[in-house]
């Protein structure tokens, strides 16, 4: 199989598939697709013919196409999973990446490395910055829990907010609990006794 | 007994109950195990994170071990059925436009009779029925392939696409598909969203289907014999746990938290006690063995099961059964069940083998302890599968 592959990335944050797309184009030479509504998505990469498909291992249509590799008919190709054994350890590097591959039957492994070898460093940027993004989150609700249950102290025993937020600190220790924990508690119980 | 961590892949279903209850109601740590729980996003991703390593064991569609064994899907990597977590506990269901039809030709949605619903829906339909399922190597398309065959359906009257649980509503209202195939709570989901109504539970079909089993990667059953004896011991008991009626309110209090299914525990006390709501009028359907976690030897991997398994999926699939290498069979292994639950109170059947589909009542068997009864597990075509006919 020679000339330039085909590769369909299945993604449907539009950023994060441009993102992946030129990351592709500016290090291999390859056609890409971006399918972003999994509505007919076997269908849809079938119709592009794709040597590699790409996918986020955490996108739940990822089953859709699972399809893909019992494709039988005359004009279709099967597709594997990107295994290990041919191509090394790539396809455990890739999991762990949190990228799956699907890959047209009887490609080389020299021509699958290049891309995969992409695919798996922008997957794990692309991770890496959803999880930031998460820890954010989750620290600025937990903030807003905080200052709830330091307003509710404050209000309920007339102290100001050091001491509110002190008292939240040293109950949390003597309990063995984050600050957030407790503090999540004390809104949640105040919130029955209204 | 030092405290061993072994990480777990399941998908948020209720059948997923064993492992998690297993963790939480401390039968793992008796065993000196911690499992950490990994939830998956979709059963393709449970199977890569077993076969490459990322968890030790998992939660598994009955048919994707027996699959994989035949070559079928992408991974090849030998995963062993170590015991079934769960018996039945499927539902079929019809989306609103075929609801409106079979209601039309005054069908009564009984949730019982097979050979009716077929008869209802080949009457209603305008061509071939599109039914979603969560996964192409799954009970789900062998009931409803087995179902559609020996009925008014036919073999050419169902297509079957996988489409995942979740995005089930949605695929139903742009009409890329017509009916569903799925597991609990996926099914109550539909009909509280009123995306369809619920037309038959899997039971219906085969009274006794493995549903999914606890799996391993072969290699590592057999590295780690203390480390697996310790898991299915821990498992089986929650799942003897579960099968207590008392267990039922803690159970689907559990199950409901944001870390497991994040669904209200109403929704899934609907398939722990087999009281369905059926459709959006809120009729209701009890069905006595819904789903089972121990009852009648639930728990042994019959050699049997696997090989009706590889038979309904070679036929589907075009494969030649007699030109497989190796014993199919063999990926249900009854040798670890016994070697490691031995040492309980659990009765073991005498036979690794049944005839499925020949037990019409609770029938006593030759067992380890003299107490083992069969439940019924009979076809609804009154057929019935022997292993040592099979090719």
């Amino acid at each position: 199989m020679n000339g330039t592959l085909t590769v369909v990335v299945v993604e449907e944050d539009r950023d994060r598939a441009i993102a992946i797309v030129d990351a592709l184009k500016s290090a291999t030479e390859c056609d890409v697709h971006i399918i972003g509504n999994s509505s007919g998505l076997a269908r849809k990469i079938a119709a592009h013919a794709p040597d590699i498909v790409l996918i986020d291992i955490d996108n739940p249509t990822r089953d859709m196409m699972e399809e893909l590799t019992l494709a039988s008919g005359p004009l279709e190709r099967p597709v594997a999973m990107f295994v290990s054994g041919a191509a090394g350890g790539l396809a455990q590097t890739a999991i762990e990446a949190g990228v799956s591959a699907y890959v047209v039957d009887g490609l080389s492994p020299e021509r699958i490395k290049p891309v995969m070898d992409t695919a798996i460093a922008r997957f794990t940027m692309v991770r890496q910055m959803r999880n930031e993004l998460a820890e954010t989150r989750r620290a600025l609700e937990e903030r807003k829990v905080i200052d709830r249950a330091k307003g509710l102290l404050m209000k309920a025993k007339g102290i100001d907010e050091d001491a509110a937020y002190a008292l939240l600190r040293r109950t949390a220790m003597d309990q063995g609990r984050r600050v957030a924990d407790v503090a999540e508690a004390l809104v949640t119980a105040s919130g029955l006794l209204k | 007994m030092k405290t061993v961590t072994l990480s777990a892949a399941f998908m948020p279903l209720v059948d997923a109950a064993p492992l998690i209850m297993a963790q939480e109601m401390g039968f793992a740590e008796s065993e000196g195990v911690a499992l950490d729980l990994v939830a998956a996003p979709s059963w393709s991703s449970v199977r890569d994170m077993l076969a490459f390593g990322r968890v030790d064991a998992a939660h598994l569609l009955s048919p994707v071990p027996v699959a994989m064994a035949m070559g079928l899907g992408g991974v090849a990597t030998e995963i062993s059925a170590v015991s079934v977590l769960s018996v039945n506990g499927n539902v079929i269901g019809v989306g609103r436009e075929l609801e409106e039809r079979l209601r039309t030709r005054g069908f009564g949605f009984d949730f019982a009779d097979p050979v009716a619903a077929a008869e209802a829906l080949a009457a209603v339909r305008s061509g071939p029925i599109t039914f979603g399922v969560p996964f192409p190597f799954s009970m789900h398309v062998e009931l409803l392939r087995y179902w559609g065959a020996a009925t008014a359906l036919g073999d050419e009257g169902i297509v079957i696409r996988t489409v995942p649980p979740p995005l089930m509503a949605s695929a139903l209202a742009a009409g890329e598909v017509d009916a569903f195939c799925v597991g609990e709570p996926w099914g109550s989901v539909a009909v509280d969203e009123g995306a369809g109504a619920l037309l038959l539970p899997g039971k219906a079909i085969w009274e006794f289907a493995p549903e999914k089993v606890l799996a391993v990667r072969r290699d590592w059953a057999e590295t780690e014999p203390n480390l697996l004896g310790r898991l299915m011991r821990a498992v089986w008991r929650a799942g003897r746990w579960l099968s207590n009626p008392e267990s039922r309110t803690t159970a689907g209090e559990i199950l409901s938290r944001a870390q497991y299914l994040d669904v209200p525990s109403e929704l899934i006390d609907r398939a722990l006690s087999g009281h369905l709501t059926v459709s959006g009028r809120g009729e209701q359907r009890q069905v006595e063995g819904f789903l089972e976690f121990h009852r009648g030897a639930a728990t042994f991997p019959w050699r049997s099961q696997a090989k009706w398994i590889a038979g309904q999926m070679a036929r589907s699939h075009g494969l030649d059964l007699a030109a497989m290498p190796g014993d199919l069979a063999a990926a249900f292994r009854s040798d670890l069940y016994r070697r490691h639950l031995s040492g309980t109170s659990n009765d073991l059947p005498g036979a690794s083998e049944k005839v499925e589909g020949a037990i019409r009542h609770e029938t006593p068997v030759a067992s380890a302890q003299g107490r083992l009864s069969l439940r019924p597990d009979r076809f609804f075509d009154g057929r019935i599968f022997d292993p040592n006919e099979a090719g």
